[in-house]
């Protein structure tokens, strides 16, 4: 019996998202002496989508209804349950989004699969699936067992996998869509954008980002100062917002902001994979944090482990002295 | 309107070393400080801000060790109206599914027309029990909800999706959300509060064994040394001309 890999596809807007092709990257691996790798494409009118995605998976499964145009977890369930029911992948992929973190535990609850969410990797020995999860903040890996079965639902955490071309043509099949009925008890009403703050953080060559190590507000100012000296702009993790220290438009990570560049200082920033999302892809990474076991420093370039207020008045007296000279 | 919130207690290590025990499949709690987890903090407010507007009760769960007596008191002297702590025998094995479950056959007898749990807990964080409790008690969810108001017999909720956007949705109750940090300003408790909540119901639902297990811990390591940043060594006087001297030598100053 083969045992076939399925990938569901992650679009909003019209545009494929990044966690699909990293997916369908580790679907392919999985997928090698033992099955196919199909891409379960849920949408209307798809054909855009279905270009992007041929040359990554051997068969595209396409479900298009008008009642799929937005992400809908009721109408994804219902989709989902009946085709996984019928076609038995061994293995069903998606992502740790705000897309899979809303219907994958319902679906495989909903026909008993086991599911292992936010995994960093998974593994197949003899036909047992492992997984891979950091917990604790990054400070504890975990590997875990899923119980036997004839499926598995393992959601993946974006930017785990690096995604590679894999060349294929993918055949597309047309599977009719099981929805009969229009659901009243959950309705897409609309998209809301964020409101546009001030300064736009994604245009400054350096960035400041500060977390909850700031501790209290009185300390902001010595950040903004700090920021001034050095010619950058002040961005946050999660938390300063939470506190309303900083607005929404200044948080760098998977649900603000993504910024690229020259140079980044994470202040007092834990390095929480959310936040890392956002800013990886600086070409200079500076951590200053008075926690030597604090992930951010995995992801940084130089680091300096101390108590941020020392350590940046410090700073921004050597830099203004620099900048004087 | 009555409301359930779902809570758990977590040690406090985003900045605090985690040790793992000899077994390698739990924690060492010893030097950890434990809290509400934070989402759930979250939800109980926006329980908390409701009751305000509308009449009804409060009812905390959760799944722990006697000591979640602790988070359970605390939200009762916020101005929950009851708690209810779910301790099974196996309580170290347990899964998300199994916690669900665990909760399901309690929160199902209270007639809620609203269900709110934390998004992820910052121990475990699998993201995984509300959605799984919304199914089993076969009511309708959303996650990551960022705003939220009620009005006749419906919700409507902003989630919180990426890079910013939102979207907006109807939900008819009764539902259960998962709620985002950020969605309000968690009170503290009040000494009056505090004292107003040692009279308060606490009910205890102990020799159980929990069941249905899917997923489980094979063991927990440390994780592996990958790529590590240059740590400038010295006292905050040198490493702070050392990053200046980094710095100005890749003309970044």
């Amino acid at each position: 019996m083969t045992k076939d890999i399925f990938v569901i596809v992650e679009h909003r807007r019209g545009e494929v998202r990044d966690i699909t092709f990293e997916l369908l990257t580790k679907g392919y691996e999985l997928s090698r002496d033992r099955g196919k790798l199909l891409a379960v494409l849920l949408g209307f009118q798809n054909e855009k989508i279905i270009d992007k995605l041929k040359p990554f998976a051997e068969t595209i499964l396409n479900i298009d209804d008008e009642r799929l145009k937005e992400f809908n977890a009721e109408y994804y369930q219902i989709v989902l349950s009946n085709l996984l029911q019928e076609k038995k992948p061994f293995i069903t992929l998606l992502g740790q989004t705000a897309f899979g973190i809303d219907f994958a535990p319902s679906l495989s609850t909903a026909i008993d699969l086991p599911y292992s969410s936010d995994c960093l990797d998974l593994e197949i020995e003899n036909d047992t699936v492992f997984t891979e999860r950091q917990i604790y903040g990054g400070k504890i890996n975990s590997r875990i067992s899923l119980a036997e079965n004839w499926g598995y639902l393992v959601s993946v955490r974006p930017g785990s996998i690096a995604p590679r071309d894999v060349e294929l043509v993918a055949e597309v099949v047309d599977v009719s869509s099981p929805i009969k009925e229009d659901i009243d008890y959950r309705k897409f009403m609309q998209y809301v954008e964020a409101a546009k703050g001030e300064v736009d953080i994604t245009q400054s060559e350096v960035v400041i980002g500060i977390g909850r190590g700031i501790k209290e507000d009185k300390n902001l100012s010595m950040m903004e100062d700090f920021a001034k000296s050095i010619g950058g702009v002040l961005a946050c993790s999660r938390p300063v917002v939470d506190a309303g220290w900083l607005t929404k438009d200044r948080q760098v990570g998977s649900s603000g902001k993504t910024v690229k560049p020259k140079l980044y200082i994470a202040v007092g920033i834990s390095g929480a994979f959310q936040h890392v999302m956002g800013m990886k892809g600086a070409d200079t990474i500076v951590a200053i944090n008075k926690d030597p076991n604090a992930p951010i420093f995995t992801v940084a370039n130089y680091g300096i482990v101390g108590d941020l207020l020392q350590v940046i008045p410090k700073l921004n007296e050597k830099i203004t002295e620099l900048k004087g000279a | 309107m009555n409301i359930a919130v779902c809570i758990k207690r977590v040690p406090e290590t985003a900045e605090a070393a985690v040790n793992i025990d000899s077994s390698e499949k739990h924690i060492i709690p010893d030097q950890l400080v434990f809290d509400i987890n934070e989402a759930d903090n979250y939800a109980l407010e926006e329980a908390l801000l409701l009751r305000e507007k509308t009449e009804g009760d409060i009812t905390l769960f959760t799944v722990g060790s006697k000591e979640s007596d602790e988070v359970i008191k605390m939200g009762l002297a916020k101005g929950a109206t009851r708690g209810v702590r779910i301790t099974p025998e196996n309580l170290d094995n347990l899964d998300a599914y199994a916690v669900a479950k665990l909760l399901a056959e309690q929160v199902k007898e209270g007639n809620f027309d609203l269900i709110l749990t934390g998004c992820i807990s910052s121990d475990v964080g699998n993201s995984q029990v509300g959605v799984t409790l919304a199914e089993l008690l076969g009511i309708p969810h959303a996650t990551l909800v960022i705003k939220m108001g009620i009005e006749d017999g419906f919700a409507t909720v902003q989630r919180e999706l990426e890079g910013g956007l939102l979207e907006e949705l109807k939900i008819k109750l009764p539902a259960l959300f998962t709620i985002q940090t950020g969605i309000n300003e968690p009170r503290y408790a009040s000494i009056l509060g505090i004292k107003r909540a040692a009279q308060k119901e606490l009910r205890v639902i102990e020799n159980i064994t929990a069941e249905g297990m899917k997923a489980e811990v094979v063991k927990m390591y440390y994780p592996p040394v990958g790529k590590m940043a240059e740590i400038l060594e010295g006292g905050v006087e040198e490493v702070s001309g050392k990053l200046c001297e980094i710095l100005k030598g890749k003309g970044l100053l």
